[in-house]
């Protein structure tokens, strides 16, 4: 990756946010201080136990949720600006597909909507993007004649269109079963190396966390804050093999032993 | 949820493809009693009806056997015709305009809560007034011709439609919001790309009960005071103790019913496609 030692922004920097929510009941503080760093063109998994903010973490970013205090910066700017020229892509735990539409109209809402952050160059095509996840054949589908781990596909591509610089993913394979997943991981990887966009990705499998990232940032729960941030070594490109390898085992137990503690 | 993909390639062999012929046979037997048993049923009970009017010798004014039904409805079938345009001309008309102003207050009332809160419970009770009740209230208003029996109609058709609307333009998933604002979506453009669509299928179910609705409404508004359609030739035919032109009136509107919903039901099978769900 010597691209990333040339850019100086980071994709995302976060200094000192902090989230919190009212109820009628009580304040709820979903982020408290994050601040963390990422570099253009890295793989950055959160792990951390349910309620620990990460999904909120991803919205802060994704300028869905705006911090209570602190900064958030997309490639230098604020979230709004980012989100506004369509620098960032948004995979969600459902694929949130438009049920009437076919998969490859599914793919091109993006081009539809917007109007004035409608990207000047689309890079790939639609039907590049579903061949790029492996759907090539299946654009006229229907979102109900594709199986659970296909419609995810097209969400991706969906998110992949007009190349957006950063790619969010909240829990994308959490739904479904452990081959599918293990396939859409290395598929993952791949749109990764091919595309050199920056991933941001939420799970809380530790395997896929270590799998995927080459940093996996850990956040401690109530309230939700940065707990370690574990730099995964390991041979690039990452095949599956690899979690066969005591290394791999090695950071995975300290991934569980941290984890515990959160 | 089995797709083209799950198509399985039996091995050509004599016991699975007498099991599979037996299959064909027990479904295409089932298809058949599907179709057939309807009939049956109905015959049998046009033959208890025929029978109830012989035995007893009920007076034709009292009620007609079905063979008299049968002959008056070809014998009366211009009058018949000549009194169906109107109510279908009023319950169409109805049927449009009450629902339009309901797809048109949903979406007013889906961007503008204030506006809902205000005046929804208000629609709530002027639905809750019989529309018996209300029908002569609008031939005040409208008089004789048939902008009341229209407008009685619309009214019926109005609340169904606006309450399935409201919830269908509702139906989207916070996911699906969230999308659109990563997108930047405008509302105009969430409106009619994510909220329309998905009240669709909530909107056919509204107007499969408004098209039968929107008939009894003209039906019930031509009780008072009107010359000619359907519900004006129930009343006539009753006040003559004709009662064979009674039945045959009365199958005429409940054929046209049944007709428009069928209709309606068609124009769903075309717009709904994707299996919600």
């Amino acid at each position: 990756m010597d691209a990333a030692a040339v850019v100086t922004v980071p994709a995302v920097e976060l200094s000192r946010v902090s989230v919190r929510f009212m109820s009628e009941r009580r304040e709820v503080t979903a982020l408290q201080d994050i601040s963390f760093s990422l570099e253009q063109g890295s793989f950055l998994t959160l792990l951390g136990p349910s309620g620990c903010g990460k999904s909120t973490l991803l919205r802060v970013v994704a300028d869905i949720v705006a911090p209570t205090s602190g900064v958030a910066r997309v490639l230098g700017e604020k979230p709004t600006a980012a989100r506004l020229k369509r620098d960032i892509g948004f995979v969600f735990q459902d694929a949130t597909l438009l049920p009437w539409r076919s998969a490859i109209d599914n793919v091109m809402l993006p081009l539809q909507v917007g109007g004035g952050s409608r990207p000047q160059h689309a890079g790939r095509s639609p039907s590049e993007l579903l061949e790029l996840v492996g759907l090539a054949g299946w654009e006229k589908s229907l979102p109900h004649e594709l199986s659970g781990g296909m419609r995810q596909r097209v969400s991706i591509a969906r998110a992949l269109l007009g190349e957006p610089r950063i790619l969010l993913m909240d829990e994308p394979f959490g739904a479904l079963d452990e081959i599918t997943r293990d396939r859409l991981n290395d598929e993952l990887l791949h749109v990764w190396r091919e595309t050199g966009t920056t991933i941001l990705f939420v799970t809380h499998s530790i395997h896929e966390a270590a799998y995927l990232g080459q940093k996996v940032l850990m956040l401690a729960a109530n309230p939700g804050r940065v707990r370690e941030i574990v730099p995964i070594d390991l041979p690039e490109p990452r095949v599956r093999a690899v979690r066969d390898t005591p290394e791999f085992g090695a950071i995975a137990a300290h991934l569980r032993s941290v984890l515990e503690t959160c | 949820m089995a797709s083209a993909t799950s198509e399985t390639v039996t091995p050509p062999n004599a016991d699975v493809q007498a099991a599979r012929a037996a299959f064909l046979a027990a479904q295409s037997w089932l298809r058949w009693k599907r179709r057939l048993l309807p009939l049956v049923g109905g015959f049998s009970l046009l033959f208890v009806w025929w029978a109830l009017i012989a035995v007893f010798d009920v007076k034709p004014f009292i009620a007609p056997s079905p063979l008299v039904v049968a002959s008056t409805l070809v014998q009366k079938s211009d009058v018949l015709l000549s009194n169906l345009w109107p109510t279908v001309i009023e319950a169409l008309s109805g049927f449009v305009i009450g629902n339009l102003f309901a797809i048109a207050m949903a979406t007013l009332f889906v961007h503008r809560k204030s506006l809902e809160m205000a005046f929804f419970p208000i629609v709530v009770l002027i639905n809750s007034i019989p529309v018996v009740a209300k029908a002569p209230i609008l031939v005040l208003l409208l008089g004789n011709g048939m902008a009341p029996k229209i407008a009685i109609a619309a009214v019926i058709c109005f609340f169904p439609t606006l309450v399935n609307m409201v919830r269908g333009l509702e139906a989207v998933s916070p996911q699906a919001m969230e999308l659109m604002h990563v997108l930047s979506a405008r509302k105009w453009e969430v409106f009619i790309r994510l909220r329309l669509p998905m009240s669709i299928p909530y909107l056919f179910a509204a107007l499969k009960i408004a098209a039968s609705a929107s008939v009894v409404g003209a039906i019930v508004g031509e009780w008072i005071g009107s010359q000619q359609g359907i519900g004006a030739l129930i009343i006539q035919a009753t006040y003559n103790f004709d009662s064979a032109l009674l039945y045959v009136t009365v199958l005429c509107g409940s054929a046209f019913s049944v007709a428009f919903f069928l209709a309606i039901r068609m124009l769903e099978r075309l717009c709904v496609r994707w299996a919600p769900g």
